[in-house]
């Protein structure tokens, strides 16, 4: 079953991941010896980032099993990979005007951003136990830095060091699941992994410690309730541009592993497991958006916001069907525009003297700059589900998938949800166009900032308006995964 | 069918949302040229819808000009519009509505005017789309657009004392609806697919289908549910928070009230309809069994809306108020008619909806007239403006006559109609809606009486200017249209006869599935 090793093609098949990480390295070692207003750094990961998409597109095709069966190029990898370079996009293009309001060095968080990138594109790789952990862990410790880059705010420190508690306690975690695992199977390759507990039933105790083990992990990794609780501290404290990392790259990657783990190792997944995740699934976008209603800072909010949305995107693991697996790759991917926009515009009011991440630091933004608050009446549109966006697209899909498989219920709880965030969502559109600001409303333009929202104004409606080949990218991407 | 193969329904769907565009490209300070391009098109956009009726084969009970293409082929979507004899008049009454909304809005708003028409321009596209769309997809996605430029109107432009609340409170409700008529839709669409082995949202393919009416779940003398049953409900929950009926009507009055004089038109006028619409095509139209078990159900909700929403009439202060109020009783009257099931009920609800966002959206006009004047709305602030206003006053006798149902105007055409299908299946049912004609009158009248008859009492009403012509020009085109649906309403009840008849063939042929009796005759159904 395990393909031979050959360094040389296999090298070749991970060229992407090479040349993201060399180019990282370049960046790196490029920080200490040019000035950071140059811009080169954010030139470079530009370059890198594209660079390393492009590299991707030339990957389509057969699947691949490279590194006797660590690394995987298959569909589904392509199609996380392209969600993650797509929101590590996003970050580049938010944080260059942003970085120098902030004040802190340029190369290094460009560095650790690549760095972190690369950590997911394991793991949307992994065909083995162990080296889907290793990429999980190579982004998390990325992002334990990014959360405490603003090295003199109280806040970002506590935010690094809740994240930092709460990520290695769960590294642990999903470690000893995988232990386990691999005590019951003596494999850690994926594939071997399930042919050996086809066998299993789910009453055996060491199975059932590991599924516990993998859940809890992954329950934090993708913050699914209870497992929430550093969510909203850790959004509100770190650089807004790394929350925004967080929110649409870190959640996507957690999704990532979940299924690569979950879908491929595990069989027994379906069936009385799914109950459980039915459970966290309700919770999840329950809590999630009770507590959003509550919030008064615009990060803590989309902090809240996206925890009900991996609600949302449970319900398709719920189902487990193709359908709705696929419907959770689309809704990742449109969550990644929808949410990659509102963290834009918190930026957007971000200038030197305001922190601008309050609910009310939108006030009579409509006024001031209507077409900024009319990009944001969409992406807050789609966050709740109101068609043409691509958010309404995907809870339709999601939705779907829950009926047709006779989820009555989870999707009359989703339904119910979305009326309850709208609350909350439409809250922000009324302070913008609703009230008046006290003072001047100020806000910091930059061009790269203003490609960063037309580009997820852009990805919001063309999936709401057009989701047909979108639809047909999440299905293709399955292929090979599904039995 | 449409011999020129010219896509007209979009066309009439889609000028509004072109011309939103066009404003866009206008500097804000412009304000006379925004107004000016909004009217020209709205107009525009009215007098081709006019063109609907004139190539529209009356005597034909099937979707007319449709057009067809496909959108999302792995969900079986497609882009597909038509337009029958239900649909025909609200199409004309919304192009109406809005065009006149434009123009009452010329000198009451003042502030971010260019939003304020991009946002009326938006929600026509939505009303028009969501009377004329043929495909679940397609009619959620204009059923749900609506609600956003009104939740903006009422939010920016609404009464600045509790606008925020009820602009909230309307879309709150609303949306809620909606997603519960969502989950009714997929569950159609699977269930469908699954008898068929094709899946689609094509609404007319989806009403070919019989469903599942199996007793699944049973509450022993309370209900029982099937599947019809509940996907009935999911329907049912959305239109009846828009109609609204009886225990979901109180985001109207907030609604309503706080709303600019053109939201109110337009919400009265329209929105409302929307959920009469939903009610006559899908929950009769696909659910004809579930329709039958629930008509008791329905009937008692729309007794008490009318004599309910009327008695509450009486005691209000203010006047939007009270105009929103009667519009629960009058749509309870759309409702009751729906829901005898016969030719005369439904064809008369289809018809009242027409009256009542004519007369409904005219009164909505007035009060914003006397409002724009007084800045008050309060009935005990008037008195005796018939002396200083004279030709106000005519109109709005003319309106309030039609409102009430005065024979030879429009009112009285879709109340009678609506009686006599109500007094067919059950003459108590009749007996409780004329109590509400009563009241009816006896509120409006009443109103008129104090604001308008008797000596000038507030001496800052005594030199209130009279209406200029474009204001008058806001009214007179209902007031023709009273008329006409008045003295001859026979053109437009017999473009829908056909299309009624449709519906109420196929409700007689699942009364006989449900009853398992002979079936009666289909213009008069024996009492039940």
């Amino acid at each position: 079953m395990t393909a031979a090793f050959n360094p040389g093609a296999d090298t070749l098949h991970a060229l992407p991941e090479v040349f993201l990480c060399t180019m990282a390295i370049i960046v790196l070692i490029l920080s200490f010896a040019v000035p950071d207003r140059r811009g080169w750094m954010e030139g470079l990961s530009v370059a890198a980032v594209v660079g390393t998409g492009a590299l991707l597109l030339w990957q389509l095709g057969q699947p691949v099993s490279a590194f006797s069966g660590m690394y995987l190029v298959d569909n589904f990898a392509l199609f996380f990979k392209a969600v993650f370079l797509i929101s590590t996009l996003f970050v580049i293009l938010m944080s260059i005007n942003y970085l120098h309001l902030e004040r802190v060095p340029v190369g290094e968080f460009y560095a650790v951003l690549l760095f972190s990138t690369l950590g997911m594109m394991f793991i949307a790789s992994g065909g083995n136990l162990l080296s889907l952990y290793v990429g999980l862990e190579t982004m998390s410790i990325s992002i334990y830095v990014l959360a405490g880059f603003l090295k003199r705010d109280r806040k970002s420190n506590e935010a690094a060091l809740k994240y930092l508690l709460m990520g290695a306690f769960t590294s642990g975690v999903i470690l000893y699941g995988i232990a386990l695992l691999y005590g019951l199977t003596g494999t850690l390759d994926i594939k071997e992994t399930a042919a050996t507990l086809v066998q299993m039933k789910l009453s055996n105790p060491a199975l059932l410690l590991a599924m516990v083990m993998l859940t809890a992990g992954f329950g934090f990794k993708i913050a699914a309730v209870p497992f929430h609780m550093y969510v909203p501290d850790v959004y509100e404290g770190a650089m807004t541009t790394v929350t925004a990392f967080l929110a649409v790259g870190s959640e996507a990657a957690g999704v990532a592993a979940l299924l690569r783990v979950f879908l491929g190792a595990i069989p027994q997944i379906q069936g009385d497991w799914a109950v459980l995740f039915w459970i966290l699934s309700v919770l999840t976008m329950t809590v999630g958006n009770v507590l959003a209603m509550a919030q008064r800072n615009m990060k803590r909010m989309l902090a809240y916001s996206s925890i009900a949305h991996i609600g949302y995107i449970l319900i398709g693991f719920v189902v487990g069907t193709e359908q709705g697996i696929s419907a959770m790759l689309l809704y990742v991917l449109i969550y990644e525009f929808m949410t990659a926009g509102a963290f834009a515009m918190v930026i957007y009011l971000r200038t030197e003297t305001v922190k601008g991440d309050l609910i009310e630091d939108f006030a009579g933004l409509a006024r001031v700059r209507p077409a900024a608050a009319a990009a944001m009446v969409i992406f807050l549109m789609s966050l709740t589900g109101i068609p043409p966006t691509a958010g309404f697209v995907g809870k339709f899909y999601l939705f779907g998938a829950a009926i047709n498989s006779g989820y009555i219920w989870l999707a009359v709880v989703a339904a119910v949800n979305t009326a309850i965030s709208l609350f909350y969502y439409m809250r922000v559109a009324m302070v913008m166009y609703m009230l008046e600001s006290p003072g001047p409303v100020s806000v910091s333009s930059s061009r790269s900032l203003y490609a960063a929202v037309i580009f997820a104004v852009l990805g919001t409606l063309i999936i709401g308006i057009y989701p047909g080949p979108f639809l047909e990218l999440a299905q293709a991407s399955l292929m090979g995964l599904m039995k | 069918m449409n011999v020129l193969n010219f896509p007209l329904l979009s066309l009439i769907t889609f000028l509004p949302l072109l011309t939103a565009l066009l404003l866009l490209f206008i500097r804000r300070e412009r304000e006379g040229l925004i107004r000016g391009v909004s009217l020209l098109f709205t107009v525009l956009t009215f007098i081709v819808s006019l063109w609907l009726p004139v190539v529209f084969d009356f005597g034909s009970g099937e979707m007319q000009l449709v057009e067809k293409a496909s959108w999302i082929e792995a969900m079986g979507v497609s882009y597909y519009m038509g337009v029958d004899g239900i649909s025909l008049w609200l199409v004309c009454l919304s192009t109406l509505l809005s065009a006149l909304s434009v123009l009452c809005s010329w000198d009451s708003i003042t502030d971010r005017v260019k939003e304020y028409y991009i946002f009326l321009l938006l929600l026509e596209t939505g009303m028009i789309g969501v009377f004329l769309a043929l495909d679940f997809f397609l009619f959620y996605v204009f059923w749900e657009i609506v609600l956003v430029p009104m939740y903006f109107l009422i939010g920016i432009w609404g009464h600045p004392a509790r606008r925020l609340y009820a602009a909230i409170k309307f879309f709150l409700y609303t949306l809620f609806g909606s997603v519960v008529m969502l989950l009714g839709i997929l569950a159609v669409y699977f269930y469908a697919g699954d008898q068929t082995g094709r899946y689609t949202f094509d609404i007319l393919e989806l009403m070919k289908i019989s469903y599942r009416n199996e007793p699944v779940f049973r509450i022993p003398g309370v209900i029982t549910f099937t599947f019809q049953n509940l996907v009935w409900l999911a329907f049912f929950l959305s239109f009846a928070i828009k109609v609204p009926m009886f225990p979901f009507h109180t985001w109207l009055p907030d609604a309503h009230t706080e709303a600019p004089t053109a939201g109110s038109v337009i919400l009265a006028g329209i929105l409302l309809k929307m959920g009469g619409y939903g009610f006559v095509r899908f929950n009769l139209g696909m659910f004809p069994e579930a329709t039958w078990y629930f008509v008791p159900f329905m009937v008692t909700l729309s007794i008490v809306a009318i004599i309910y929403g009327a008695m509450v009439c009486l005691v209000q202060q203010d006047m939007k108020r009270l105009i929103a109020f009667s519009s629960v009783s009058h749509m309870g009257f759309v409702t009751l008619g729906m829901f005898a099931l016969n030719m005369q009920g439904v064809q008369g609800s289809v018809l009242q909806m027409v009256n009542h966002g004519l007369s409904t959206g005219a009164l909505f006009l007035i009060v914003g007239l006397i409002y724009d004047r007084r800045h008050t709305r309060m009935i005990a602030d008037f008195g005796g403006l018939s002396t200083v206003m004279p030709i106000f006053a005519t109109l709005f006798a003319i309106i309030m006559f039609s409102s009430i149902g005065l024979p030879g105007l429009n009112g009285f055409v879709g109340e009678f109609l609506i009686l006599v299908g109500a007094f067919y299946v059950d003459w108590r049912w009749a007996a409780f809606a004329v109590t509400g004609i009563v009241l009816g009158a006896a509120y409006m009248l009443w109103l008129y009486q104090r604001t308008m008859f008797g000596i000038v009492t507030h001496r800052e009403n005594s030199d209130l200017l009279d209406l200029n012509f474009r204001e008058a020009m806001t009214l007179i085109p209902i007031v023709i249209l009273c008329f006409w649906i008045g003295l001859y309403p026979a053109p437009f009840l017999r473009a829908m006869e056909p299309s009624v008849k449709k519906v109420v063939t196929q409700l007689e042929k699942a009364r006989k599935v449900v009853e398992g009796g002979p079936s009666p005759t289909l213009s008069a159904l024996p009492k039940r």
